[in-house]
């Protein structure tokens, strides 16, 4: 009995371990995706919802989508940012979208706005691996 | 296709997603969330629409 509560517990300690890195890679590449695996299911599509809408409406808004550069540091910071959306920046990279100069102040929000979806993304890859590490609830 | 959101929708649009997020990730419980995204959307619109006003009196 006791090994059993014992071997339980390394099983489940396991898990957790894994979750925690499985969670924030899963995050990264589809937002709320991390929170959903773990069963907080409104949080994750409260996320997604929210992040994708931020990154497609930057899209629409003909904004610039960064790549990875050596160049300028705003430049190297905007990709910092884009990258942060993970699937959604690779689909952008890989269709060719948001390659467009920034010819308007509309394409400026629009590029801010995909830079921002990026960060947010970030900051709900780290809530889903405290969730993990059963930091957070 | 080219979405042309005006200034103040885009702060909105901005100010309602990212208070989404901020509320999600920023408190543990559900009350909390809800409290501090109200909170940080009032603070990203107010604050958008009080440095507007600034501007437009250092403009004058």
């Amino acid at each position: 009995m006791v090994n059993s509560t014992a071997g339980k517990t390394k099983a489940e300690e396991a898990q957790a371990s894994m979750m925690a890195v499985i969670a924030p890679a899963v995050g990264w590449l589809i937002p709320g995706a991390g929170h959903m695996i773990q069963k907080r299911w409104i949080r994750g599509v409260l996320l997604l919802v929210s992040i994708g809408t931020l990154f497609v409406l930057g899209l629409l808004m003909q904004g610039h989508i960064y790549k990875a550069n050596g160049g300028d540091i705003l430049d190297i910071l905007g990709f910092i940012g884009d990258v942060g959306a993970g699937g959604m920046y690779i689909v952008t990279l890989a269709r060719d979208w948001g390659q467009g100069a920034i010819a308007f102040a509309i394409a400026d929000y629009g590029t801010k706005f995909m830079i921002v979806a990026g960060l947010l993304n970030f900051i709900a890859v780290a809530d889903a691996y405290h969730i993990a590490i059963g930091k957070k609830q | 296709m080219t979405l042309q959101l005006t200034h103040f929708s885009a702060a909105f649009v901005f100010a309602l997603f990212a208070s989404i997020v901020f509320g999600i990730t920023h408190r543990d419980t559900a009350r909390d969330m809800v409290r501090y995204g109200l909170y940080c959307f009032v603070m990203f619109l107010g604050g958008a629409i009080v440095a507007g006003w600034a501007m437009w009196l250092l403009r004058r």
